[in-house]
């Protein structure tokens, strides 16, 4: 087919381009629109590149004290220093994981334990603030906390447009509230939320009350590579992030973890990454981590125009549909995510049938995950459950160009009007 | 020892090119190009009409038959869904298998069961099976309605067993075969039947009747 000569120029641009052209001859003879970023994203080849001696060539373990451990532990060493640096924190404050939701478990388990280990007297149950539009790695293990009645917890519901209000989390603090965990921008919808203002919040009332807690917590898988990542600027005491999301390697994340912040590790062994997480060091992600990192943050500025461009073409093209509706904030967006509910059809049956012509995306909708409701976040905005199910999230990336977003944007509504034909359910717009 | 023959699996089992996929091909095909649906509803003389579910749910189907008098044959199925992949592959299916073979009979149609859909699927994902389940529900539906325009309202099949969760006209009988299915607490029985989303006030009722069966069939 004709299109595979277009999808070769699209891809250009990433390093490594030669290699990745072959395989895209190879394997599509489909036009094929990759809109499924947020979920992950192709590994870069200068990440892997960069990864590539540590597999079979300089694979020992950085506990040993030969020189080929010595040269693994100084690798691991260089990409801590490089994270340290584009989050403005310290060496030792990078805490390197399996991923995002190891630590986000890590920096909610964590403090909650340590809190409960100080205060042996347990007079008060601590308490924990959070969103109802988190990440399930931080939904659950919050839900898991409450229910076997180790905390108290307060979820903040966002307002219409998907951003929780700054002022409503501050007021929500208590004498006893130890974490504050916010996403820096959701997954789903991708708002962004006032990460800044909360924190400096926070930081005020720690020291109009003389205390250490609560600390702060944010979940920056979504947002690292299109929002500054400074952690003096967000005043968090706690980030998460990982490798799949920024065109690094997947089971790779890391929490930075502010100095003096009382925190216990969830595993135990051979006393790693500060005692915090035990276990050989993944060496090859971790060197892939931080490329990816710094790759994603060198073109940042120009990536983001790019995309927010693209991102509102679109929104605008998908729009024109009748009977649509756009998910979360128009601007207050990641520059990457498009979410919009096409009512009257279901989430998955409309995913599909743009799979079958190229084009991939995700939905929110019961039936695309093991559970049975829709979206929590879509349902957090105040939508109904009809509309819910009917939403689809398109994550732009680096592969991404106005072709693409011109082909969806031609495709779409022919798909729409089909499954609307075949759909029993004509809903009254009041549930936009 | 005896060197094992035994051919070894393949870590990468998805060959180029190749499709992996998370429904047959039965589905896709039904899915994509569905048989019998309704196109135009206007000036279609049906001669029952039925329907289940809620958009709440995530599912609705609607069906309309037409009946030969003469040999209560379904001489036509025409349907409308709203719902995933499998929801819709799963009303495709039916309409074709009540109308081949010159139609069912009324008797036969009454009594087809979501495992017969499913297994002319080549299967579905377990946590699919519910979309299949209420296909045949509005197909009897629609057939009682037959009965009750033609008048006949002595055939009228009131649904077998008390209806539980009004909405999705579940009944004890489906979360009777779910918990046979294996599903043993009430997320699994909701995964199967779906039972309670649109309707959650039934939740303790459906719970009660989980313990119920499971007394029942593995006495535990």
């Amino acid at each position: 087919m004709k299109t595979t000569s277009k999808l070769v120029a699209r891809s250009s641009h990433l390093e490594g381009s030669a290699e990745l052209r072959a395989t895209a001859k190879r394997s599509y003879e489909m036009r094929k629109v990759y809109m499924d970023h947020a979920a992950t994203t192709p590994v870069d080849p200068a990440v892997m590149k960069a990864m590539t001696p540590y597999f079979s060539n300089i694979y020992a373990n950085p506990s040993s004290l030969h020189s080929t451990g010595q040269k693994a532990l100084e690798s691991v060493k260089q990409a801590r220093k490089k994270i340290a640096e584009i989050l403005n924190g310290h060496e030792d404050e990078i805490i390197f994981t399996s991923g995002g939701t190891e630590s986000d478990n890590l920096a909610v388990l964590g403090t909650v334990s340590s809190y409960k280990l100080q205060d042996t007297s347990n007079k008060s149950k601590p308490h924990v603030i959070t969103t109802e539009i988190e990440h399930h790695a931080i939904l659950e293990p919050l839900a898991y906390l409450e229910k076997t009645g180790k905390i108290e917890l307060t979820k903040i519901k966002p307002g219409a447009d998907g951003i929780v209000d700054a002022k409503e989390v501050l007021a929500a603090i208590r004498s006893n509230t130890i974490l504050v965990s916010i996403i820096h921008a959701n997954n789903e919808i991708g708002t962004i939320q006032p990460i800044e203002e909360i924190g400096k919040g926070i930081l005020k009332w720690r020291k109009a009350n003389a205390s250490i807690y609560p600390y702060f917590h944010t979940d920056a898988c979504q947002s690292a590579g299109y929002l500054d990542l400074n952690v003096e600027k967000l005043h968090v005491d706690l980030l998460t992030l990982n490798g799949g999301k920024i065109y690094g390697p997947k089971g790779i994340g890391l929490l930075f973890v502010r100095r003096n912040t009382k925190i216990q590790p969830i595993l135990r062994g051979g006393g790693q990454e500060k005692g915090l997480r035990s276990g050989t060091e993944n060496v090859p992600s971790i060197i892939g981590l931080a490329k990816a990192l710094d790759l994603v943050f060198a073109h940042k500025d120009d990536e983001v125009a790019r995309l927010e461009f693209l991102r509102d073409r679109l929104i605008k093209g998908l729009l024109r549909i009748p009977k649509t509706r756009l998910n979360g904030h128009a601007e207050k967006r990641l520059p990457n995510n498009v979410n919009i509910s096409f009512m009257d059809i279901e989430g998955e049956a409309s995913m599909l049938y743009l799979d079958a012509k190229g084009v991939q995306c995700s939905t929110g909708s019961a039936c695309a995950s093991s559970s049975l409701d829709p979206s929590h976040v879509i349902l957090a905005l105040g939508m109904s459950y009809e509309a819910a199910h009917g939403s689809l999230r398109f994550s732009l990336g680096k592969s991404t160009t106005k072709a693409d977003v011109d082909y969806v944007i031609k495709i779409m509504p022919g798909i729409v009007e089909r499954l609307r034909k075949m759909s029993p359910v004509s809903l009254d717009m009041k549930h936009f | 020892m005896k060197k094992s023959t035994k051919k070894s699996v393949d870590i990468v089992p998805i060959k180029p090119g190749k499709d992996a996929g998370f429904y047959s091909k039965t589905v896709k095909d039904h899915f994509f190009h569905p048989k019998n649906f309704m196109e135009k509803e206007k000036g279609y003389k049906a001669d029952g009409m039925g329907m289940v579910g809620s958009p709440a749910c995530g599912d609705v189907m609607k069906v309309w038959i037409k009946v030969d008098k003469k040999t209560d044959r379904i001489k036509d199925l025409k349907w409308k869904t709203f719902g995933c992949a499998s929801a819709i592959a799963a009303t495709s299916m039916m309409s074709v298998m009540v109308t081949e073979k010159k139609g069912m009979k009324l008797e036969d149609a009454m009594k087809l069961k979501p495992q017969d859909i499913v297994s002319r699927l080549s299967g579905l994902p377990t946590r699919k099976i519910h979309c299949s389940v209420l296909g045949d529900k509005a197909l009897r539906g629609a057939i009682n309605d037959y009965y009750r325009r033609s008048g006949q309202p002595e055939k009228i099949q009131i649904e077998t067993g008390r209806v539980i969760d009004y909405v999705l006209k579940i009944t004890d009988q489906d979360i009777e075969h779910a918990v046979l299915d294996g599903a043993d607490t009430l997320a699994k029985v909701q995964q199967k039947t779906k039972v309670g989303t649109g309707d959650p006030t039934c939740i303790p009722e459906v719970e009660q009747l989980i313990r119920f069966y499971k007394e029942k069939y593995f006495g535990a």
